[in-house]
């Protein structure tokens, strides 16, 4: 069977399964809307969490990043996993504690203000859309590369099943969806993955083949191969970084802070039954997403060696089919500039001294996609691999639609302007308001604000500015009150979007590191943001009055597991 | 449950997340980025060891940390008998 017809029945029949699931799990109450009800067994909710957190961005975008930069891309590995230790010890249980519905829920309620409450809500809202839209647009790029449709219809079709299962089912369709979601991701990240080891390599596990010497009997370290052809070629050595240390630093800190801070990732710790519950559930979660992301970094080094081996200085009439069907999409283009008809693929950016400079530009979205058949693996692992991508995208797309019709229908409708509102009038409102949602989505994903790792960045940062801290100072500080919560949360959240606005839209042009303040890029300005918090919140509280003794004592309540202080 | 046995509990979690958290920033911070250049002169196989752990070893030591943290408090629960029962507490 051909790829198209394999891609067919994978993509097809895991969104059968989908839907399938959505059926039998579809929600009937509020409670079982936004938060399954409160009982999902940990396991599955560390499973449910894993798919929920790795979106396109960690299945199609993460290894083609890290095998672009190198040693620089492990910013992303280090960032989006060390984030979930600040989760398991730092929030997670102590939310679950607090229990109720949102984040915004526990703003509202901790910092005992509706200003902070907006606040959060508008955070969630926004963090979620920008998100989303990267989602969107990584269903666009599997349809139309797969399945021969445009990128338009592909993203109308991965909207179609999103709004189906998100409005039907809820959270618990969500929950239980996902988890079908992560086993078809994780096997469809794990097969191609283990196959290129073995045939690069000779090591079956792809964690420990691209430390281990080339399968073609030199000898060589399959690393020290691929610092050589990077090298030879003008690129920097794969395994050195060229990033600054500073900006290493704080891109991977506002990436694990903002891991920690995403609204769509804390409201599932909200679904399982206890506090233990919740502290183990994060530690399966991290488990599920280590699998992919040690084994990411694996591919990255596979696909890049196979990549420079295959197509550098490669006559263009010889270039194998793939290169031809993503030449087709835009995201492969060859321009012939000195004439020769081979391809020189260099870190040359200026022809010199008759040193051809770089004829061929490749989007690195394209890599994990790709990497199958560049290795020529046979077609049904091609078609599996883009059912997996789908299923990243959809499992996290539907997960962020929760958190804005949560913010919606509970925290803006029922906490807000109508607070009589009947349980059918707050269902019902959530599904109006996924539904309004997904075609926002849609929207976005058809036209694109960057590529898809580059949005979901802005995500991160904006996270790590405004609630990590202001959730953090909730539980580990009682003194904290809703003058400075409310006063850091709009500093560091200003601070941080205009910075990233001013580099990224403003002036483009002036995104180097010479005019970055502290040599700090806008992808780690979120650091900065999310100390700006810290100061402004700690300076302004201790200006002003401590928070009421009722809110004293929920704090109090939720630091302890099982507690008998009467707090509410 | 008592002022002074809440503060001790309070201070007991507090001291393992200090312990912990450390692990955290020097596998990472430390080991994956300040001190590389000097890890990177020890090799095991294909890997530079500062390569090894902002690529691999990290992610491992990250899980472990968390399974720590859920033994340490499950115990420490227990003993300060705040633990939950099988009962749905909430």
């Amino acid at each position: 069977m051909s790829v198209q017809a394999w891609t067919f029945v994978m993509v097809g029949t895991s969104f059968a399964v989908y839907i399938g699931v959505a059926i039998w799990s579809r929600a009937r109450t509020t409670g079982e809307f936004y938060i399954a009800g409160g009982r999902v067994p940990p396991v599955l909710n560390g499973m449910a969490t894993a798919a929920d957190w790795m979106s396109a961005a960690s299945f199609i975008g993460m290894a083609g990043l890290i095998s672009f930069m190198g040693r620089d891309g492990s910013v992303y590995l280090m960032g989006w996993t060390g984030g979930y230790v600040l989760l398991a010890l730092l929030l997670a249980p102590y939310l679950r504690k607090f229990g109720k519905f949102t984040v915004p829920d526990f703003v509202g309620d901790r910092y005992y203000s509706q200003v902070a409450r907006v606040v959060a809500v508008i955070c969630a809202i926004f963090i979620s859309f920008t998100y989303v839209a990267g989602q969107m647009r990584g269903v666009g790029i599997v349809f139309s590369r797969f399945l021969d449709v445009d990128i338009a219809v592909g993203v109308f079709i991965g909207m179609g099943i999103v709004f189906f299962y998100a409005v039907l089912g809820g959270m618990k369709g969500i929950t239980y969806t996902q988890v079908a979601q992560y086993c078809v991701l994780i096997f469809a990240y794990l097969v191609p993955a283990i196959f290129i080891s073995i045939v690069m390599t000779g090591n079956v596990v792809p964690q420990l083949g691209f430390g281990d010497t080339l399968a073609d009997g030199s000898g060589t370290y399959l690393l020290d191969r691929l610092d050589g052809l990077n090298t030879q070629l003008g690129f920097d050595a794969y395994t050195d970084g060229s990033k600054s240390t500073i900006d290493v630093f704080a891109i991977t800190a506002a990436l694990m802070v903002g891991t920690a801070g995403l609204p769509h990732v804390i409201v599932r710790f909200y679904t399982v039954p206890k506090v233990a519950a919740a502290r183990i559930s994060a530690g399966w979660a991290l488990i599920f997403i280590a699998l992919l992301y040690t084994t990411a970094p694996a591919v990255a080094a596979f696909a890049r060696t196979n990549l420079l081996d295959t197509v550098s200085n490669t006559p263009y009439e010889n270039v194998p089919e793939w290169f031809s069907n993503w030449e087709a999409t835009g995201l492969i283009t060859f321009d012939d500039r000195n004439g020769d008809g081979t391809i020189q693929y260099t870190g040359v950016t200026t022809a010199v001294d008759g040193i051809p400079e770089n004829e061929l530009t490749i989007d690195r979205d394209i890599m994990v996609l790709a990497n199958p058949e560049i290795a020529g693996l046979p077609n049904w692992v091609v078609g599996l691999v883009a059912a997996g991508g789908l299923a990243a995208a959809l499992s996290t797309a539907a997960g962020l639609l929760l958190v804005i019709s949560t913010a919606v229908a509970h925290d803006l409708l029922k906490k807000g302007i109508k607070p009589n509102i009947t349980e059918r009038g707050e269902l019902l409102a959530a599904r109006i308001a996924a539904g309004v949602a997904v075609v926002i989505a849609g929207y976005f994903g058809i036209n694109p604000p960057g590529f898809v790792a580059q949005v979901v960045a802005f995500a991160f940062g904006l996270a790590a500015a405004s609630f990590f801290p202001a959730i953090l100072m909730g539980i580990f500080w009682k003194r904290m009150n809703r003058e400075g919560a409310i006063s850091g949360m709009i500093l560091g959240l200003l601070f941080t979007a205009g910075y990233i606005v001013y580099f990224k839209f403003v002036s483009p042009e002036l995104n180097t590191a010479e005019h970055w303040w502290w040599g700090i890029s806008p992808e780690g300005i979120g650091a900065v943001g999310m100390m700006l918090n810290f100061a402004v919140a700690t300076v302004v509280s201790r200006f002003t009055a401590p928070p009421p003794i009722e809110v004293q004592q929920l704090v109090e309540n939720i630091r302890i597991p099982r507690s008998a202080v009467a707090a509410k | 449950m008592q002022e002074q046995k809440r503060v001790e509990y309070w201070k007991t979690n507090l001291r393992y997340l200090g312990v912990l958290l450390g692990v955290w920033f020097l596998v990472s911070y430390g080991f994956g980025i300040l001190f590389v250049e000097q890890l990177d002169r020890i090799r095991i196989g294909g890997f530079k060891l500062g390569f090894w752990f902002a690529q691999q070893g990290s992610i491992y030591v990250f899980v472990v940390l968390i399974f720590a943290y859920v033994i340490l408090m499950n115990r420490l629960d227990r003993a300060y008998g705040v633990h939950e029962d099988d009962e749905d507490s909430s």
